[in-house]
């Protein structure tokens, strides 16, 4: 460590076009995913994603807490993203910061935009995601972990919400930004995508980009989405196949 | 539930409306309301600005006190941005701890100030590691008629502009100085009802919107920040063509936030 503030940028892309652990621009860190994890959940997923490790497990249709928010036409979709205390470097104080609260909300969105909630009125569907370890894109693995617990929990839903993040290092545009890549990269553009219409229903952005840029970023998100697609899917074959819980899979 | 009726014959109508290209208050599709910024609107604060789009009215005012730098920045002053729905603001608003909607807000703004850099950070540190300034930018949403975040931004951009160091007040230079801004972010918010995309939505499009989608450009032609907001979807194609048309706005936003004639 040099002097304070003062940090080394490390190497982020070699001259051959490789980035830090070696994957090529347009490639996905390792994907598991364990459809099925938990006994008390109604549906649970369990997802490690190059060194995120997130736990997703929903709750419902069932009665709606508080009460107020019930509505009488459809089913209302209460997502919590929560980092656990020792899932960063430095201890984060428990409990939801201003940044989950954020968070919680724009997938409580995406969700509701994929979930058939008119056919559970008066009731909340409770999606509840625990980031036990993080290394960038614990929004998306959060996502894609619970999505496929919803599918679990046999929720109703137009399509699987498969999600990844990409951004830009060292001047190029790269898919799924590890820790590192993300501290010093130039931009971060998280999405989530529906397979089925090709339409995002989450979607945000920071950094710096072009407007040229930013289509290829979608261009390189949405194919990065569909293969995570392809993970989803089979997390759930191997699930239903055995009839319990599945042993981890490897990425398609 | 007669509510909840009005609503829906609302929303229909809206939708019917915007299948021809029509607004309820007979705007373009790509027309924003009138929008006045008026900066210096409160005293006591270091840079302040009133804001309207249409009806909606946003007050931001900026404070600026001796701080402490962060541990992982100790050559960076600190910013801080946070947003109050206040009940006073809509009758959909009741009092207790921040709703989601509010933190979204401010994050949205205080993304798209952080990412343009709108303020140059190091120029806040006073002593390495021990004296900076803390910048707060508090928004006050006092009108809510829709379109919080981009009326909400023109509102902080303004304040940011105008605003004075007080550095004589804390004895920390001999005279007060005006605060630099180096970059100017402007947020476009649009929403989209059936297949048309309509800018500057008003409360009663927001509410029939099937997706909301905010894009942050900075005056170099460079996206700084996104949120897609609300229940919907939005193609690749769609997110395009909205950033094109947030460019194009952004250029008239930022005369607007500096003060110059609209």
């Amino acid at each position: 460590m040099g002097s304070i503030g003062a940090k080394e940028v490390p190497v982020l892309l070699s001259p051959e076009g490789r980035r830090i652990d070696g994957r090529r621009l347009d490639e996905l860190r390792p994907l598991k995913i364990t459809a099925g994890a938990l006994h008390e959940a109604d549906g649970s997923a369990y997802v490690e994603w190059g060194a995120n490790k997130v736990m997703a497990a929903v709750y419902g249709p069932r009665e709606v807490h508080p009460r107020h928010l019930q509505q009488n036409n459809k089913a209302i979709v209460q997502c919590r993203y929560n980092m656990a205390a020792f899932s960063v470097d430095e201890r984060k104080r428990p409990g939801l910061d201003r940044r989950s609260q954020e968070i919680s909300k724009v997938i409580s969105e995406a969700f509701e935009s994929v979930i058939f909630a008119e056919e559970y009125p008066r009731t909340s569907i409770d999606v509840y995601i625990e980031v036990l370890q993080a290394n960038a894109g614990t929004r998306c693995a959060g996502i894609v972990a619970a999505s496929v617990a919803l599918a679990d929990a046999g929720i109703p839903m137009v399509d699987l919400l498969p999600s990844v993040a990409v951004g830009k290092v060292a001047g190029e545009i790269a898919l799924d930004l590890k820790k590192e890549e993300d501290n010093y990269g130039e931009a971060d553009v998280p999405m989530a995508l529906v397979p089925q219409s090709g339409r995002l229903v989450l979607l945000q952005m920071e950094g710096h980009l072009t407007a040229p840029e930013l289509a290829r970023a979608l261009e390189l998100g949405v194919r990065g989405c569909r293969s995570i697609y392809e993970t989803m899917k089979q997390a759930l074959r191997d699930r239903y196949a055995t009839g319990e819980a599945a042993e981890p899979q490897g990425a398609a | 539930m007669t509510d909840e009726v009005a609503a829906e014959i609302l929303t229909t109508h809206i939708l019917d409306l915007a299948r021809s290209g029509r607004r309820l208050d007979g705007r373009g599709t790509n027309d924003y309301r009138e929008i006045k910024v008026e900066p210096g609107f409160v005293v006591t604060a270091d840079g302040s600005a009133l804001t309207t789009i249409g009806t909606t009215k946003v007050v931001c005012g900026v404070k600026l006190e001796p701080g402490k730098p962060f541990p992982d920045t100790p050559n960076a002053g600190v910013l801080t941005t946070n947003a109050e729905l206040v009940p006073l603001s809509s009758p959909t608003f009741e009092p207790g701890p921040p709703h989601p909607r509010a933190i979204e807000v401010s994050r949205v703004v205080d993304r798209a100030i952080r990412a343009a850099e709108t303020i140059d950070l190091t120029r806040l540190c006073v002593t390495p590691a021990e004296k900076c300034w803390t910048c707060f930018v508090d928004i006050h949403v006092l009108d809510h008629t829709g379109n919080l975040i981009d009326a909400a931004l023109l509102a902080a951009l303004g304040a940011l502009t105008h605003a004075t160091v007080p550095a004589k007040r804390f004895g920390i230079r001999d005279a007060d100085y005006p605060l630099e801004v180096k970059h100017l972010p402007v947020e476009c918010t649009f929403v989209r009802l059936g297949d048309t995309i309509v800018v500057d939505p008003s409360f009663d499009e927001e509410q029939a919107a099937q997706g909301r989608l905010t894009v942050a450009t900075d005056e170099l032609g460079n996206v700084v920040a996104m949120q897609k907001g609300l229940i919907g979807a939005f193609s690749p194609e769609d997110v395009n063509q909205v950033v094109e048309r947030a460019l194009r706005h952004g250029e008239r936003l930022r005369r607007i936030a500096q003060g110059s004639a609209p």
